[in-house]
């Protein structure tokens, strides 16, 4: 690269930025899949299974992204595991994000009435038909505008894998920086990406709760 | 099939919910056919008697039986007992993300195992009965609560229980609304169907029911004919009905 800051330098962190896609893509996907087991895991029926659970979302969320990332990469480095950047990094990111969605759907689970789940029961839906008919298109109306809203965190957090050298938007900028020392040019433009990156999220999680809301008027008539 | 065979019969059942007793000896027994108003103030143990009869409550003492099973049999079928008895809630219950006739048809195909052709026919048949075909496509809450009700009562109908059970189906409702309820419950009652209903509406009970029981502190405290909603024998049941008719 040369000494002037240049398009080669904004194709590199474009590269970046699909890098950070791509990870965000990982996490959302590997913490969604976990997250559900997690949101059913704390429904359970069962008081163990109910406990686990729970405590597997305190400490993961009680533990910085930071962390998950240095444990992911050097932790299954140690145990003789020679993974890439990009697997650490999303099994880090999805470990994260699977803590939090499980809430956000554990809590949209249990705000479907209870009622609903009687309904379905005397029915007579056994209980995999009953969550799937019927309790999770109700939930998934509540939990999609948090959902989206934590895509955010999801994409913003992505920048943490630069740590364990995995050369996404953050680390891309850095990289930049570090050859050329201009840190206002290039955070600024870094910063701009992670914004166009997370804004229509944004806004999808904004009009998906204007649409939620609008579908919750009162029924007609009584 | 013998007209006298006893569908349900409840002895000395026991319920409490923590230190409440609720249900603290009931006994009463309905057969095949009949209609069964059960009657009482709120907290008087009438709604948690019927949920028990089709296990939503779990009780903790004494005997139910329901269309010859056992509820306390550790070999009990859920799911024959669920097929047997019907329910229809107060505040409907109808699964909001699905159209009138989703509502109705997705038990019978998920679970009665029907063919979409067969499906849609029993569906059809069971609204027009309760005069809701018009509706099928339209959404719940695109309904009065009368309407969402009456199709309550056709989701119900339409897994052709034996027995079925209403928990105080009007409570919600305002006047005309509840009366359009009622009359579908009447055509119902007039057809056979073996009904126990929780409710407030006495004059509806008097009409239609062939037992009356009137539940006072966790027990049976007047049983009879609906004649005895006219001349009470006892002073709790005679307070009561001085308010209600």
């Amino acid at each position: 690269m040369n000494n002037e800051f240049n398009a080669n330098h904004i194709l590199f962190m474009l590269q970046g930025a699909a890098w950070t896609l791509a990870l965000s893509a990982i996490g959302f996907l590997g913490g969604g899949l976990a997250g559900f087991a997690v949101a059913l895991a704390r429904i359970s029926s069962s008081r163990a299974i109910r406990w686990t659970a729970g405590a597997y979302v305190q400490i993961i969320q009680g533990t910085p992204l930071l962390i998950l990332m240095f444990l992911s990469y050097f932790g299954l480095g140690i145990l003789g595991f020679d993974v890439p950047a990009l697997v650490a990094a999303g099994l880090a990111m999805s470990i994260y994000a699977s803590a939090y969605l499980g809430e956000i759907w554990r809590g949209a689970l249990q705000a479907v009435p209870r009622t609903q789940w009687e309904a379905a029961e005397c029915l007579s839906f056994s209980a995999s038909q009953r969550m799937l008919l019927i309790i999770v298109p109700q939930a998934l109306r509540i939990a999609t505008p948090p959902t989206v809203g934590f895509l955010v965190q999801i994409v913003k957090n992505t920048s943490l894998a630069s740590v364990v050298g995995f050369v996404e938007l953050a680390r891309a900028g850095q990289v930049i920086n570090n050859s050329l020392f201009e840190p206002f040019l290039v955070f600024v433009l870094m910063a701009m990406m992670y914004f166009a990156l997370c804004y229509p999220l944004s806004l999808w999680s904004h009009s998906l709760e204007r649409r939620l809301a609008a579908g919750h008027r009162a029924p007609l008539g009584t | 099939m013998n007209d006298n065979e006893q569908l349900v019969s409840l002895d000395q059942v026991q319920k409490s919910f923590g230190a409440a007793r609720v249900l603290d000896g009931v006994s009463f027994s309905v057969q095949r056919g009949q209609v069964v108003a059960i009657i009482g103030r709120s907290g008087s143990g009438k709604s948690t008697a019927l949920r028990c009869i089709n296990r939503l409550e779990r009780i903790d003492g004494g005997r139910i039986r329901v269309c010859g099973q056992s509820l306390d049999d550790a070999a009990l079928d859920l799911h024959r007992l669920r097929r047997d008895v019907g329910i229809v809630f107060q505040s409907y219950n109808l699964f909001p993300h699905l159209t009138v006739g989703q509502n109705v048809s997705l038990a019978l195909r998920k679970v009665r195992k029907k063919s979409t052709q067969q499906a849609s026919e029993l569906t059809e048949r069971v609204l027009r009965q309760v005069g809701m075909l018009d509706k099928l496509a339209a959404y719940p809450e695109q309904l009065s609560g009368g309407q969402q009700q009456r199709v309550a009562i056709a989701r119900s109908l339409a897994m052709e229980p034996a027995l079925m059970l209403f928990d105080e189906v009007t409570s919600a409702l305002d006047p005309q609304l509840t009366g359009e309820v009622l009359q579908v419950m009447e055509t119902l009652a007039r057809g056979g169907m073996t009904m126990i209903l929780v409710t407030h509406e006495m004059a509806f009970a008097a009409k239609v029911a062939d037992k009356v029981i009137f539940m006072h502190a966790g027990r049976v405290h007047e049983m009879g004919g609906p004649e005895i909603l006219l001349q009470p024998r006892t002073p709790e049941l005679a307070d009561f009905v001085g308010n209600g008719l």
